[in-house]
Parts: C-alpha cells; sequence; structure tokens
C-alpha cells in the first residue's frame, strides 16, 4: 500500500488565504522550504518578514495583532523549541494570536510525533499541552481542510495555535494542475 | 552621559501620537514620565522590544513606532537588527538606552559593556542611519528627525540612571494596559 499523498503546498496557500492571513514571518526550514516559503515569497498577496531568530517572530505576530493584522509564523520546530519562552510570554500569557505552521523536520510518516525516535518532534506536542497550546497534526492531503480553520481560531480565540506539518507539503511546480482545486 | 529620566522627559515633551514601545527600566520611566494609552510596555520576554515595534510599525504604516530599548535586551536578539533593517519600515524608530548594566536584574554588568558600539553594530546590520548621543543637548537638536524624518533610525542613548522610578511589573503585564493600547493604536487617526 503506498503512503497517504503529502499536503499540497498550494492548498496549504489557499488556507491562509481563507483565514485571511496576509502577513507571513518566517525563518526558512527545510519541511516547508520548497512547498510554502518558495511560493509565498513570490506571491504578491502576502507581505514576508524574514526573521533571523523564531522568537523574533512571535513578537512581530503580536505587534501586527495589536494594528489589527492577521500574520503566520512559520518556522521548524527547533525554532518553535527557541521561542517557547516567548510564546510562553507573549502569546500564553497575554493571550496574543499568534498563529503557526511549523515543519517537523525528521519527523517519520505515518508515525505519531509523540513516538518519533527524533527527540525534538516527540517533546513538541508535551510542550505545547503544558502550555495549553492548541495544535493540530496536518501530514497528508486529508488533513489540508484542518489548516485554515487552526489559524482562524488564533485570531478568533486571541490564543496561539500550531499547526504541525509532518511531512513536507508540494511543491507547485511537481502538481499537475488538474489534481488542483 | 544624560540622566535617562530627563531624556525621556525630553522625548515626552515632544510627542504626539507616536506609539512608545518600552522595555524593563526605560519602560519604568517612560511610564512614570508619560504616562498615556499609546504606551506598549506589554515586552513579555526579554530581547523582542524591536520585533514587537516591528510589528506595530509594519501592521500601521500610517503611525510612528518609537522603541525604547535596553542595551542588554538588544543583545539578547542582535538579528532584531536585520530584520528591521530588511523590512525598512519608515515609521520606524528604535533608541537604546546604553547603560552597560542589567539594571532591573541587579545592575551587573553586560559582557563587554566598555567596548560595545551599538550604533556601529545597527550599521553593521544594514541600517543606515545610526548614531550615539551623548548629551541632552544633542538629544534635544536631535528629536525633530527622531519624530519626522524617514526611518528606519537607529540611536544609541549614553545613558545612566535618573531618579529610581516604581517598577510596576502588575501594570505592564496586565490585561487592561494591553486592551487600552490596542483601543488607541487601532483607532483612526
Amino acid at each position: 500500500m503506498s503512503a497517504p499523498a503529502a499536503p499540497r503546498g498550494q492548498a496549504l496557500i489557499a488556507a491562509l488565504r481563507e483565514a485571511r492571513i496576509e502577513f507571513v514571518v518566517a525563518l526558512p526550514d527545510i519541511v516547508t522550504s520548497d512547498g510554502l516559503l518558495w511560493p509565498l515569497s513570490r506571491d504578491p498577496g502576502f507581505q514576508l518578514v524574514r526573521v533571523c531568530k523564531e522568537d523574533e517572530g512571535v513578537a512581530i505576530c503580536a505587534g501586527l495583532a495589536f494594528a489589527g493584522r492577521r500574520a503566520v509564523l512559520l518556522i521548524q520546530q527547533t525554532g518553535l523549541l527557541d521561542s517557547v519562552n516567548a510564546l510562553r510570554a507573549v502569546g500564553v500569557e497575554y493571550e496574543q494570536p499568534v498563529a503557526m505552521i511549523v515543519g517537523l523536520q525528521g519527523k517519520e510518516p505515518g508515525i505519531p510525533p509523540t513516538r518519533s525516535a527524533k527527540l525534538s518532534v516527540r517533546i513538541v506536542e508535551p510542550i505545547l499541552d503544558a502550555m495549553g497550546v492548541a495544535h493540530v497534526l496536518v501530514e497528508t492531503r486529508a488533513d489540508e481542510a484542518l489548516v485554515a480553520p487552526a489559524l482562524d481560531a488564533a485570531y478568533a480565540t486571541s490564543r496561539p495555535v500550531c499547526v504541525l506539518l509532518g511531512a513536507s507539503p508540494t511543491a507547485p511546480e511537481t502538481m499537475s494542475p488538474e489534481v488542483l482545486p | 552621559m544624560m540622566k535617562r529620566d530627563e531624556c525621556l522627559q525630553l522625548l515626552a515633551a515632544r510627542v504626539r501620537d507616536e506609539a512608545i514601545v518600552a522595555t524593563y527600566q526605560a519602560a519604568f520611566d517612560w511610564m512614570a514620565i508619560a504616562p498615556r494609552d499609546l504606551n506598549y510596555v506589554s515586552i513579555g520576554a526579554m530581547g523582542l522590544a524591536s520585533s514587537h515595534g516591528l510589528g506595530l510599525a509594519l501592521g500601521r504604516p500610517d503611525r510612528r513606532v518609537i522603541v525604547l530599548d535596553g542595551d542588554g535586551s538588544l543583545l539578547m536578539n542582535l538579528g532584531a537588527l536585520a530584520t528591521v533593517a530588511a523590512a525598512a519600515p519608515r515609521n520606524f524608530v528604535h533608541l537604546v538606552c546604553v547603560n552597560g548594566v542589567y539594571e532591573a536584574n541587579g545592575s551587573h554588568p553586560l559582557p563587554g559593556a566598555e567596548r560595545i558600539d551599538f550604533a556601529a553594530i545597527a550599521r553593521g546590520a544594514g541600517l543606515a542611519d545610526t548614531g550615539t548621543i551623548d548629551t541632552l543637548e544633542d538629544f534635544a537638536a536631535a528629536l525633530p528627525a527622531i519624530l519626522e524624518a524617514p526611518g528606519p533610525i537607529f540611536r544609541a542613548l549614553r545613558v545612566v540612571a535618573g531618579a529610581p522610578s516604581k517598577q510596576d511589573y502588575a501594570f505592564i503585564h496586565g490585561a487592561a494596559t494591553r486592551a487600552r493600547f490596542k483601543a488607541a493604536f487601532t483607532a483612526s487617526r
């Protein structure tokens, strides 16, 4: 049996539009590089803010939210781990909408993150749970529909929400036009 | 060297509807000198003042955002200077109070404090309009540009502590403080 198809980058970008995301705050992550960040960097519908460290992005998203603007923070799980204190303070304690898409670099296909052999993958969900940060796992094409409601929920509830990407989204160049919505 | 409170009093006399993003001791001094709804003091985690300010500036390009940072705070996230330089918001001003110590945490010295040139670091990060201000007279002379010239602008303010101000952490972390700021910041001009 073949593995389920990975989520489509183009569908995830459509989800960002559906959630009315205007800004993409990003530090490159190999999981999302080809399928999300490169296409987003060329998309005039989004303003890209490249950061040097992921916790900067937590604060930038908060600042944008105070201005009434919606952003997504696109990072890798190692950057999320590096940003725990910022997320704790700004997102959780200050109750600010930090909408994140986090690539789980090294996650094994079909294995739940908490059972990964990779420590940096295995500890992500327990840490988010300990902080009370909502999260959803997006690993296959069937999960694409989870993204827009999750990002929207960050702003509806004024809380952080984390979309964990368990597989690299396919790049638009690798998809045939007939499979696109 | 300037006394920080005297420096901030000069700024307070000139501000109008700018958002002031202030952190740690500069925030406590600023709140005592210029209590106003457009003060953003909810930084949360050390080292992120300019990042909060960048988000505000990008979100409201029609409003000027002035960050009152600390030297220890800035050292914690120097990459933020490169991020600001790349985003290049014209409504962004970064003032760093350079006193060489972690004043809110026992006044221990910064590593290598006496050798650090923050304006040079900012320039090296790609910011074009940088400088260091040592005296109240020079700060007063610089204020028109700080308040009006196209940003991003970076100035290191060499200061010492002035009159002690209350460290009101309950206020800076309070939900009501954030709500007042948001209402004021998102209001039409």
